[in-house]
Formats: C-alpha cells, sequence, structure tokens
C-alpha cells in the first residue's frame, strides 16, 4: 500500500505541474499511464478533480487514444507490428504463433500478469520486417518458428 | 577545437539502434582507446543513412568506406586494421549483391545512392545530431539569420510561393500559399505547428529527419515564425517515436541556449519558442484539425472546414501546420534561392521526395529522388529489384488513404499528380513492395481493417461505412464472397469518398478501388471459383500431398481434424471435405512433400 501512496503522491505533484497549462490534460494521463502503467478509473477521478474537468473528459479522452490503458498488462508487452512492410512479409503469422504459444487472444494478458499480447502500428524498423518488440527489446526479421525460443528466455 | 584525422560515423537511426548500433559505439570507443587512437579518430553517431538492409551501418572517413551489417565482434577488426594500419577491412564492406567480388568502398559508387539526391535527408547520416555546432557548420540558422535581417515576411512568402515547394504530408498544397493565409489573419497570438504524427505504416521519413537533423526543422518552424506573425510553435509527435522526441528536445534546449530560440533572435526584436507535444497512438490526429484538438488536450477529432486552420486554429488562434519533411526543405531554399529549388524536379511538383521503401524489396530503405523520377528506377535501380527471384505483382503508395499500382504503370514518373491520376497518392511517401505471393484482396483488407480500427467514429460513413465494406472483404477471404460483392465495395466505396468528415474517411476507400481497378480478376477468382490466385488465403488453399512422402507419419499425428491417413512408409492423403486448411501439416514435413494450390 506505500508504494501506492508513493505513486498518487507523484500523480498529484504532476497535476500540479500542468494545471496551467494550456491542453495540459493529455501530458497528465501520458505521465499517470507511466507510473501507475494504466489509467484506472480512480486516477481518472483524482486527474479530474485536479484539473478542474469533469470526468467525462477525461474519460473521453483516456478512452479515445490507443496508448491509454484501463487495466494493467502484463510484465512482458509482447507487441507484434503490422505495419504494412512487416504484414506483406508474414508478420501476422508470428502473431498468430505468439498467440497460440502464450494461449491467449491477441491484445490479453496471460493469466499470471506475464504477457501482454499486442498487434502494434508500424514501429518504424521496416529494414528489419517483420519485427516484434517485448517491452524495449526489439526481435527483427522473424519467422513464426522462432516464438519458442524467445519466449522461453522470459519463462524463466 | 580538436582536430581528428578520421571519423568513424555509426547510424543511431531507429532501424540500426534496433539492430544493434549503440553496442557499436560503445565497443569502437573502447577499442579505440585500448589502442591510443582516441585523440586521433572520433566516433559519432549520426541520423539515418537510409539503407536499413544493410544495418547497422558504420561510414569510416576520409575515405568514405562503407561497412555494413557490421557486428559488435568486426568492431575489432575495423579499429586494428582500418584504423590503425590503413587497410580496408575488405570481408566487412557493403556488397550489392551477396555472391558479388567486387566491393563498393564508398557511398558514391553504390546503386542504392547514385540515382539519389538528399535535400531534405541532407545532414542524416552527415552529422551528429545531437550537437548543434555540427549543424551550424553545414550553413545552420544562416537561413533564419537572412530572414530576420535581409527579408520582410512577405518576401519570405513570396520566396515560398515561387519555390512551389507544396506539402509533403501527402495532401501537396503549397506550403508558400498556406502561409500567405495564415499571415493574413489579424490575431494577437498565431501559432506555428508541425505535423510529425507519421502514421501512415510503413513510411519513416519524418522520424528519421527528427532523429537526424531535428534543428532543420526547428530553424524553419521560426522562419515560418517570422512569415506569418506567430511566436509559439508545437511539434506534435508520435510517441512510438522516443529516439526522435529525445533528439528534437536535445535540439530545443540547445537551440534556446545559443539564443535561436526565445527572446530578440538574432537582436533583430523577434521572439519565438516552441514546445513538443505526444500523441498517444491515434491515426486520425495526423488529420490537422484532429491534430489540433489533441495539442488542446482533448480527444483527436476532426471538424469541418471551413474554418481552416489559418482563420482559426490551435486555441481558436490563426494556425499555419506543415510536416516535418516539409519543414526540412525550407531552409535550403532560403539559402539557395526558388530558382535553385524550381530546377529540381519538373513543372508544378519542385524539389525532390523521400520515400521509405519496404515489403518485398531488396535494398529496404529511406530515399529521395528529385520528382519524376520514373518509379521504376526507384524499384529497380535504387531498390535493387525484388527479392529471391519472385515476380513484381505491385507497389502500393500512400499507406491507408492510397492505392496499389500495378507493374504496367511502372513507367509513370513519381509526382503528385501522376500518382493521383492512377488511383494512389503521394501520400506522406511509403512505398511498399508486392510480389506474386501478396493477394491483392488480403491487402485490400489489411487496409480496411486499419481504417476501420482507427476511425475515431464521429461521421456516420467512415465508422459504419469502412466496417460494411471490411465485413464484405473478410467474407470473400474467406471464401465466402457472393456475386454482387465487387459492385456493392464499389457504390460503398464512392459514396464514402464523397461524403466522409476527414481525409482519413473520404480516402479510406482507395486501397479498395485501386485493387478493384487494376486486379478486379483476383476478386472474381475469390468470389466466383473459391480460389486465391496467389496462394495466400488461408481458406482458399488445397493442401495435397506430393510423392516425395516418405510415409514418416507426422503430419497425420499433427492433424487437428484428423484429415490425414496412410500406412507408414506409404505416402499419405489429405481428405479435403475434413481438412481445417491451418498448414500445421506443411510446417511440421520434413520432406518438403505437402504442397498448396
Amino acid at each position: 500500500m506505500s508504494n501506492n501512496t508513493e505513486k498518487f503522491e507523484q500523480l498529484a505533484k504532476v497535476i500540479e505541474e500542468h494545471k496551467d497549462q494550456k491542453g495540459g490534460l493529455m501530458p497528465v494521463l501520458q505521465e499517470a499511464q507511466a507510473i501507475f502503467g494504466c489509467v484506472p478509473l480512480d486516477v481518472q477521478e483524482i486527474i479530474a478533480e485536479g484539473l478542474n474537468v469533469t470526468l467525462s473528459e477525461v474519460y473521453g479522452v483516456a478512452t479515445f487514444y490507443s496508448q491509454f490503458s484501463l487495466e494493467p498488462k502484463g510484465e512482458y508487452v509482447c507487441g507484434v507490428c503490422l505495419g504494412t512492410a512487416c504484414y506483406v512479409k508474414g508478420s501476422q503469422k508470428v502473431l498468430d504463433k505468439l498467440a497460440s504459444e502464450l494461449n491467449i487472444e491477441v491484445g490479453r494478458t496471460t493469466p499470471d500478469g506475464k504477457f501482454t499480447i499486442q498487434a502494434t502500428r508500424c514501429l518504424g524498423a521496416c529494414g528489419l520486417a517483420p519485427v516484434m518488440m517485448i517491452n524495449d527489446e526489439v526481435y527483427g526479421r522473424l519467422t513464426p518458428e522462432e516464438i519458442p525460443g524467445i519466449l522461453a528466455k522470459y519463462q524463466g | 577545437m580538436d582536430l581528428f584525422r578520421a571519423h568513424v560515423l555509426v547510424c543511431g537511426g531507429t532501424g540500426c539502434t534496433s539492430s544493434g548500433s549503440a553496442e557499436l559505439i560503445k565497443r569502437f570507443e573502447e577499442q579505440l582507446a585500448a589502442n591510443g587512437l582516441d585523440k586521433e579518430v572520433k566516433v559519432v553517431r549520426t541520423g539515418c543513412f537510409g539503407l536499413c538492409e544493410a544495418g547497422p551501418v558504420v561510414i569510416v572517413y576520409p575515405e568514405g568506406t562503407f561497412y555494413s551489417r557490421i557486428k559488435v565482434e568486426d568492431v575489432d577488426e575495423i579499429v586494428t586494421e582500418h584504423l590503425l594500419k590503413g587497410r580496408i577491412v575488405n570481408h566487412l564492406v557493403y556488397k550489392e549483391k551477396a555472391e558479388e567480388e567486387e566491393t563498393h568502398t564508398t557511398l558514391e559508387d553504390i546503386d542504392f545512392y547514385r540515382p539519389q539526391m538528399r535535400l531534405a535527408l541532407r545532414n542524416c547520416g552527415r552529422i551528429d545530431p545531437e550537437n548543434i555546432d555540427e549543424y551550424i557548420a553545414f550553413d545552420g540558422y544562416k537561413a533564419l539569420g537572412k530572414v530576420l535581417t535581409e527579408m520582410s515576411p512577405e518576401d519570405v512568402i513570396q520566396e515560398m510561393i515561387k519555390s512551389g515547394l507544396r506539402g509533403r504530408g501527402g495532401g501537396g498544397f503549397p506550403t508558400g500559399k498556406k502561409w500567405q493565409f495564415a499571415a493574413a489573419s489579424k490575431a494577437d497570438q498565431k501559432y506555428i505547428i508541425c505535423n510529425a504524427d507519421e502514421g501512415d505504416p510503413g513510411a519513416f521519413m519524418d522520424r528519421s529527419i527528427l532523429e537526424g537533423d531535428p534543428h532543420s526543422v526547428i530553424e524553419a518552424m521560426a522562419i515560418g515564425g517570422y512569415a506569418i506573425g506567430a511566436s509559439e510553435g508545437y511539434v506534435y509527435v508520435r510517441a512510438e517515436y522516443p529516439i526522435a522526441v529525445k533528439r528534437l528536445q536535445l535540439a530545443i534546449d540547445q537551440a534556446r541556449e545559443y539564443g535561436l530560440l526565445g527572446k530578440d533572435i538574432f537582436g533583430t526584436g523577434f521572439n519565438f519558442d516552441m514546445y513538443i507535444r505526444l500523441g498517444a497512438g491515434a491515426f486520425v490526429c495526423g488529420e490537422e484539425t484532429a491534430l489540433m484538438h489533441s495539442i488542446e488536450g482533448g480527444r483527436g477529432e476532426p471538424t469541418p472546414k471551413p474554418p481552416f486552420p489559418a482563420v482559426r486554429g490551435l486555441f481558436d488562434k490563426p494556425s499555419n501546420i506543415n510536416n516535418v519533411e516539409t519543414y526540412a526543405n525550407i531552409p535550403q531554399i532560403i539559402l539557395n534561392g526558388a530558382d535553385w529549388f524550381t530546377s529540381i524536379g519538373t513543372p508544378g511538383n519542385s524539389g525532390t521526395k523521400v520515400f521509405a521503401l519496404g515489403g518485398k524489396i531488396n535494398n529496404t530503405g529511406l530515399v529521395e529522388v528529385p520528382m519524376g523520377t520514373p518509379l521504376r528506377d526507384v524499384i529497380y535501380k535504387i531498390g535493387g529489384g525484388i527479392p529471391n527471384g519472385k515476380a513484381f505483382k505491385a507497389v502500393q503508395t500512400g499507406g491507408p488513404s492510397g492505392g496499389c499500382i500495378p507493374a504496367e504503370n511502372l513507367d509513370i514518373a513519381i509526382d503528385y499528380d501522376s500518382l493521383t491520376a492512377i488511383g494512389s497518392m503521394m501520400g506522406s511517401g511509403g512505398m511498399i513492395v508486392m510480389d506474386e505471393d501478396n493477394c491483392m484482396v488480403d491487402i485490400a483488407r489489411f487496409f480496411l481493417d486499419f481504417t476501420v480500427d482507427e476511425s475515431c467514429g464521429k461521421c456516420t460513413p467512415c465508422r459504419i461505412g469502412t466496417k460494411r465494406m471490411l465485413e464484405i472483404l473478410e467474407r470473400i477471404v474467406e471464401g465466402k464472397g457472393e456475386p454482387g460483392d465487387i459492385e456493392k465495395l464499389e457504390t460503398l466505396g464512392e459514396n464514402i469518398k464523397k461524403t466522409a468528415l476527414c481525409g482519413l474517411g473520404q480516402t479510406a476507400p482507395n486501397p479498395v478501388l485501386s485493387t478493384l481497378k487494376y486486379f478486379r480478376h483476383e476478386y472474381e477468382a475469390h468470389i466466383y471459383e473459391k480460389r486465391c490466385p496467389a496462394h495466400h488465403c488461408q481458406k482458399l488453399l488445397n493442401y495435397v500431398i506430393t510423392d516425395k512422402c516418405r510415409g514418416c507419419t507426422l503430419c497425420s499425428k499433427v492433424c487437428p481434424a484428423g484429415a490425414i491417413t496412410g500406412t507408414v512408409k506409404e505416402q499419405h492423403v489429405i481428405d479435403t471435405a475434413k481438412c481445417l486448411k491451418c498448414g500445421a501439416c506443411m510446417e511440421k514435413c520434413r520432406f518438403g512433400a505437402i504442397e498448396k494450390h
């Protein structure tokens, strides 16, 4: 719980910093997402109060952008690029393999909270297509056969 | 200032960073120090060199030796052989084809670079983007100085109009005209905005410019601010571009420190400062009105035009918005003059355009060519053609708003007007090559899937219309297409184009309409013959076991439907009625005995 108190204190500081800034809601949500890993309703309520806007406005923005998540994500977020360059080079097969290996649907998190699978927008590493990112680690020129080996590194 | 006898340029763009260039820099620095060369040789992390396929790329000057796909283990050899003993390490030098004996040692020798003309990318791969002095050494901020001390705002606008520069973000609207409109609006506060929300999948030129030459954008925005009478600027960048954001912020800080941003710039009384705003993953925010609403902190939904941003834009004030690549051209136009710029390219399409080549092509990367260059030259001369001896089928330009260009149009000259004339568009410059294995119906489905996901939902044609189109396409690729589907797609597409609120919706049907125009036979094969000519659509495939089968029984064990039967050491058979077309058998077969038809 003490950990959480710390996070809420951080949030209060962020709100204070952006309170008088034009268009401050987006930066506050972005920082809240970084602090908590997601922006659940109780966090949104605090932001609404702090910035003196309605909760519906905060919720509207939080649900509009794909970067904001209302639920926590897994420890490792596996994002397979479904940009055009990756897609024509077979990234859908990589994504399918990942989903069948972890036995969850794309967009979901494993029950143990370890992995989340996402289909991401173009990561801009088209020279390495097809590309997958696990947190900040980039895996390029992938084939579906490599997926089990890569996952094993994180399952340990 | 220290002088060095040699420079090692290591690409620090996103592509090369992903393939490990940061470790290379560390290793170079360690090895140079270990060999006592750290006072003689300087390691520079530059922006993108463009040839991402060959990454990580390292260039050693003064020779200009082009090393490609360098691994950490290779660094020691380059240091001890090339930098210590002066002998080029031939086996690490870039080769155009794997089997080729002769190596091309310098940039100018390489086919990928020879037909190119780098204006917007001039400093990418040449300077350290994190050091303002290097930008200044290559005439940086000279154009801003010239504008502030020698030209009136009206002079600047006239020069821009004369140059014929058109918006590089895709629309192709004349930049000078845009500035003229914004300058004409009277207000106590105006804004100048840079659209760096590069959402078109497969396009990464804006990111590369921000990563490789951020000061060119800052300088151009200050020039624009002076021309239209704005004292504040915003750069709206995708959050997916962390390196670009970091370098741009660093560049802004350095420019402030040097007095090139802030109050009384060059002692002329001109004030200008700028800020970064991050996107949060919404493609529609590339649309200018949506982008401004997002900077305001709201939902990034577009609003009808008029009023145009030049009249009422960000925070309800007159605003001018241009794209990153457009800005990157501006300092040179000011320095070299509009006549110089119009001498490049074709009439009405002056200058160059950057393209991101990707997909089924040998040289993936970033290329910049004069407008009017034949498409064939970009694909074959620069791009090196299609890998694995496959046949070229189409090139997709303009991303989810563009279209597919078939082989018979390969000889068109690339410019805004010719691409629009054949049903595609320039867009931001993504150029994805497809070969015979790509199904064009599935590609159309892929793009519709993208627009349906990214539609903001504000207007009905886009929210519901694109969804209906996607449903039809999904049926077709699953072998459930019906007569009349093609006509329905055409009617829906034309209506959405005419009635959607913003650019996203108005262009969303383009990938379908252009593939219907050039690859109608593929749609017909799916619908009437239940067959995918490219052998791509799983549900329309028939798996067959050939006489290469040794009867190992592995396939019959992995088949989830029990569709494969046969006795040990004899050729097995697939019951097509039971087959789920999952492809598991083909994946497992060790003898290549299973084929799909």
